[in-house]
């Protein structure tokens, strides 16, 4: 680990300033990823500006019927609180689906967005990674390729995004709310991320010094009906090969409303809008679901490390809206 | 000497202060760690666990390790934690290329950083006498073998500070093509000779065994057979990843050359390393009383206390402490070598099989030619008139392989139990009663007898309590909640060998108090208590009165713990000494003077045991279920009867199954070692990406013995149970697989992907 200078900030603007005015500087929350990546030597700032006690670690209504969720949380913390529990039971299990305890007593819930990728090949710095090192050629497509994505990818970078709560949260429509150095703005989760196509070395569009303070659930009836499906290598302590976040409403046979996302097949949690559209104001039936997850899938391209996932996602979320239905 | 009485706790002090400094109270979730049994350092006296708790003990009580209660307060001495003064540092360097040579080092950027006290690279490192055994010769030559091979080390007053300067050194290479396919059509598979070239056995493997052998015409018993299944099976590297990382502790001063060093035996790697630096005999001492799981990958300590030695040659009159990293324990402590086996079946109408082969191409080292016994069981398990076995290797530009846990016949069972279960599908027949009907009188291949073999028990016994008459014969036929439900049997067996070469010192006070010294060492199995049940037997006395003194290499010789052959071989020798020591006592008129009586003897060398073949055995059943939409495979219930001959010890025997069975569970379903063919390195090294089984993967686990005694092995009449807790849990587990979805995986492990 590179030596680093640390310090703990007065306020949220002097955070801000201080981290967008150099290049070298990160912000610290929970330190669950960063630290690690420290160590190996994957990132290498030589200054830690601790934001942790700025941000709120509280949940308030948010106008509309929403939640308003600080950005500070523990992950353990929000997937305990009992409105997030009984209204987007998806979000609370996808939470509890990832890392360990322990870890989740640190990370936070801003962090959790921030994740960086598991790729092996970004976490070892004697391999080329154009998300590491732009320019240097992706080790990974032609490498050990289990847990690489097959949608959205770009021959630049074929990484997946580790998160679970973000999966929940892209299929909740959750929206950041941030402080940068050119104000206070909000983003849809679900146009954080940037495509590989353009430049993996930047896995958001988060500006220098731009910190999240905060997450807003909209109200959403649908989600009491949710669940989170996480489909690893083995039972705890792995990152999902697939994961699917999925609510339903079904009103007299027919799919009424229904959100759905993947996790584990992109560079991003996947919100799997082809399907969405193809599965409202029709029956709900095990073959419509099928269809439904095949056009979502049809975009897909497999590596031959990977190709598995394709059939295991369409199984999944058939699985899941299945499941659903029969719980209606 | 100090008094055997005293015992060595070293102070805690200094263990946690390598945290994550400077990141505020967010970091430190673990509080105050302080004052854990904290009691003054001391120089290393005799190692001594305190004795069993006022009971008779002996062979078969059933005691609880004696130094549970150190490990369980922080105060047995693991190898790192020894409390020196001032230590140094050192933080290894690793190749980043599998193949080539280094071009040039600069090493001025290291050294500048403060703190650092010294780079070593091939260019400086002392010269050794001795670099015959490759995994002792480091930094002897420019070469690199394999990918994170170690090429340097940097020394530095802190742990953090040598990390850094580690990543400063500036290394090039010239780089030569990579080679670590492992293929059965690959031109230059070779017959191994692993034993004979590093002079330490007769034969051409590991074990000492030779790499083929053959009885009858297997041709033309396989053409005269009704049934037949030809079958390839194939494993992965696989990692020990015990949970105490490979640690050393160097003290080199003009009066002492220390180290504490967690290994699997404290002569051996004494005798290593006092060959490689040209030491005069005694001069170095290796002391090891705990170690935090070994598994095979600390039978070579000689590695790392090279290391550690040459470090404390560089930084003179400061010890040096090495440990390392979790990434780097997958290139350094050795890998169970991928294999790909045929195995051919060949059976009468009525079952009996005719005809038996097993062929095995696996995987080593260009560095270092290690060869294991993966057909050995295939020798022994079934008759058979017609039969052969082989082996074959690659050599490949990958880290050395070593022995691992059950080493041959965890991945050769794994076809051989699997091939028998698609024979007995294939005919229609119970796979234990398949089974059964071949169960050789005699050693198929020796005709030796052997010494006791209570296979056909273990399944009796195994199937009663597992209910196993209550199975659906038809595959994919039980479900439920969207589960297919199977279940699957395995034979095991491992050889219960005796290895040369130990010696045993016993001692006898006038106040009737004795002293059994040995130089064993206790990997985490429960050698402190099972050997000193041994002892107290032995003598006739009860266990308060022995006090066992293990893990130090100035005591007498002893072979390492390895091949489940700890018990039989050091326990053999007790014995003997016991024996000794009472006709000692004899000759005294059976009165103990002043002085009291000592004896040392070796293990005595029993011709008789050659006209015997000697074997633990058991019988594995797992309750396996697969889910029908993502393949999620989950084996909610193991249950194992094992004849391990007469048990020491049921608490830490069953200890010894039970984690070799949850390991088996965990190789089955989860282990691999992922290789990058381009670059020749380990992909997924750390426990993010190598899967080791966690609690939501096990279920039941059932452990019963036999408790039978062998009549001949040793005067204990135990066989060995180190190995065969791992031995066919994966052929019953995916012998379970296939009866729940009638999907046949031959490949390790049995991940999801393989039943969608």
């Amino acid at each position: 680990m590179k030596p680093f200078a640390y310090q703990r900030a007065k306020d949220v603007e002097s955070a801000v300033t201080t981290v967008a005015a150099r290049p070298e500087a990160s912000f610290l929350g929970g330190g669950t990823n960063l630290v690690d990546l420290m160590k190996m030597e994957v990132l290498k700032p030589e200054l830690l500006v601790d934001v942790r006690h700025l941000v709120s670690r509280t949940i308030e209504p948010a106008h509309g019927g929403g939640l308003l969720i600080g950005a500070g949380m523990s992950n353990n913390e929000l997937a305990a609180d009992r409105r997030i529990r009984r209204r987007y039971p998806m979000l609370s299990q996808a939470l509890l689906s990832g890392a360990s305890y322990q870890l989740r007593n640190l990370a936070t819930v801003g962090g959790n967005f921030l994740q960086r990728t598991r790729c092996p090949y970004f976490r070892d710095v004697t391999m080329p990674c154009n998300k590491r090192e732009p320019g240097t050629g992706c080790a990974a497509r032609d490498g050990v390729q289990r847990d690489l994505a097959v949608l959205g990818a770009d021959a630049s970078c074929v990484a997946t995004h580790p998160s679970d709560m973000a999966v929940a949260m892209a299929a909740l429509d959750a929206v950041l709310h941030t402080v940068g150095p050119s104000g206070e703005r909000t983003i849809p989760v679900n146009e954080l991320y940037r495509s590989p196509a353009e430049g993996p070395q930047r896995d958001t569009v988060l500006e220098r010094g731009e910190l999240i303070t905060a997450v807003e659930l909209p109200a959403a009836p649908v989600a009491a009906h949710s669940r989170y499906r996480k489909v690893r290598d083995r039972a705890s302590y792995a990152f999902a090969l697939v994961s699917v976040a999925a609510a339903l409403e079904v009103r007299h046979g027919s799919v009424t409303q229904v959100r759905l996302a993947l996790g584990g097949v992109a560079h991003k949690p996947w919100r799997a809008t082809t399907a969405e559209r193809a599965l409202v104001g029709r029956p709900a039936t095990e073959a419509g679901f099928r269809a439904a997850a095949e056009a979502e899938l049809a975009a897909a391209r497999p590596l031959a490390g990977n190709a598995f996932k394709v059939p295991l996602a369409r199984n999944t979320i058939v699985s899941m809206l299945r499941d659903l239905t029969e719980g209606a | 000497m100090t008094s055997p009485n005293e015992t060595n706790e070293p102070s805690r002090r200094a263990v946690l202060k390598a945290g994550v400094a400077g990141l505020g109270a967010t970091m430190v979730p673990f509080g105050a760690f302080e004052a854990l049994g904290a009691e003054p350092a001391q120089a290393a006296g005799p190692v001594t666990a305190p004795p069993a708790a006022a009971s008779r003990g002996g062979i078969g009580a059933a005691l609880k390790r004696v130094e549970g209660p150190l490990k369980v307060r922080g105060a047995a001495t693991y190898a790192f934690e020894w409390p020196v003064e001032k230590p140094a540092y050192l933080y290894p360097l690793l190749s980043t290329i599998a193949s080539g040579r280094v071009t040039s080092v600069d090493t001025r950027a290291a050294l500048a950083e403060p703190g650092v006290l010294g780079v070593l690279t091939h260019l400086n490192a002392p010269r050794l006498a001795w670099a015959d055994e490759p995994e002792v010769a480091l930094l002897q030559s420019d070469r690199v073998a394999y990918h994170g091979q170690i090429v340097g080390a940097v020394i530095a007053d802190g742990i953090e500070t040598a990390r850094y300067a580690a990543g400063l050194v500036k290394l090039e290479y010239a780089a030569e093509p990579v080679d670590v396919d492992l293929r059965t059509d690959r031109d230059d598979l070779r017959k191994p000779q692993h034993a004979q070239g590093f002079g330490q056995l007769p034969g051409d493997l590991m074990n000492g065994a030779p790499a083929d052998t053959s009885a009858g015409d297997f041709a033309a018993g396989l053409a005269s057979a009704v049934h037949r299944v030809d079958a390839t099976y194939t494993t992965p590297v696989q990692h020990h990843n015990p949970m105490e990382p490979h640690a050393a502790v160097a003290t080199w001063t003009d009066d002492e050359i220390t180290l504490y060093c967690g290994s699997q035996g404290v002569s051996t790697p004494q005798e290593l390393l006092t060959r490689a630096f040209g030491l005069e005999a005694g001069r170095l001492r290796l002391i090891s009383p705990y170690v935090g799981g070994a598994f095979g990958s600390k039978d070579f300590s000689a590695l790392w206390g090279t290391l550690a030695l040459m470090g404390a040659r560089l930084v003179p009159g400061r010890p040096v402490k090495l440990s390392f990293t979790r990434q780097q324990m997958f290139t350094l402590v050795g890998h169970r070598p991928a294999a790909i086996q045929r195995v051919r079946l060949g059976a009468d109408a009525r079952g009996r099989l005719v005809a038996i082969s097993h062929d095995a191409v696996q995987e080593t080292a260009k560095a270092k030619q290690y060869a294991e016994q993966t057909v050995q069981a295939s020798r022994s398990m079934y008759a058979a008139p017609n039969r052969r076995t082989s082996t074959r290797i690659a050599l490949l530009d990958v880290p050395i392989p070593t022995i691992m846990r059950g080493p041959g016949e965890a991945t050769g069972m794994f076809a051989l139990e699997s091939a028998m279960d698609e024979l007995a599908e294939k005919m229609g027949l119970d796979p234990i009663e398949l089974r059964l009907l071949n169960e050789p009188q005699t050693h198929p291949e020796t005709g030796q007898p052997f010494s006791s073999r209570h296979l056909k028990q273990c399944f009796e016994e195994g199937a009663r309590r597992f209910g196993w008459k209550n199975r659906a014969r038809k595959p994919r036929t039980r479900r439920k909640d969207g589960w297919l439900i199977g279940t699957g049997v395995a034979a095991a067996t491992y050889p219960s060998p005796r290895l040369p070469g130990s010696t045993a010192f016993a001692r006898v006070d006038r106040d009737g108090r004795y002293t059994v010294r040995i130089a064993a060492a206790d990997i985490g199995t429960g050698t402190w208590t099972t050997l000193a049940q041994i002892a107290a037997e032995a003598l006739g006395v009860p266990q308060n009165r022995v006090t066992l003194q293990i893990g130090d290499s100035s005591y007498p010789r002893a072979s390492s713990g390895g091949f489940s052959s700890g018990m039989n071989s050091w326990g053999t020798t007790v014995y003997e000494a016991a024996r000794a020591l009472h006709a000692a006592v004899d000759e005294h008129g059976g009165k103990v003077p002043p002085e009291g009586i000592e004896v040392t003897v070796g293990m005595p060398d029993d011709p008789r045991l050659r006209q015997y073949e000697f074997g633990s055995y058991g019988a594995q059943f797992a309750e396996v279920r697969v889910h029908e939409d993502t393949g999620e495979i989950r084996v909610p219930r193991l249950l194992g009867v094992f004849d391990v001959g007469r048990v020491i010890n049921p608490v830490t025997a069953r200890s010894q199954l039970l984690g070799g069975m949850t390991w088996g569970l965990s190789m089955t379903l989860h282990e691999e070692t992922a290789l990058d063919h381009r670059y020749g390195h380990f992909v997924n090294n750390d426990f993010g990406g190598y899967h080791i089984a966690a609690n939501a993967d096990v279920g039941s686990i059932e452990v019963h013995f036999l408790d039978v005694r062998d009549p001949h092995i040793n005067p204990m009449g135990s066989k060995g149970a180190g190995e065969i807790g791992i031995i066919g849990t994966a052929a019953a587990i995916a012998n379970g697989a296939y009866n729940a979805t009638g999907v046949r995986v031959r490949d390790l492990p049995l991940t999801l992907d393989k039943f969608l």
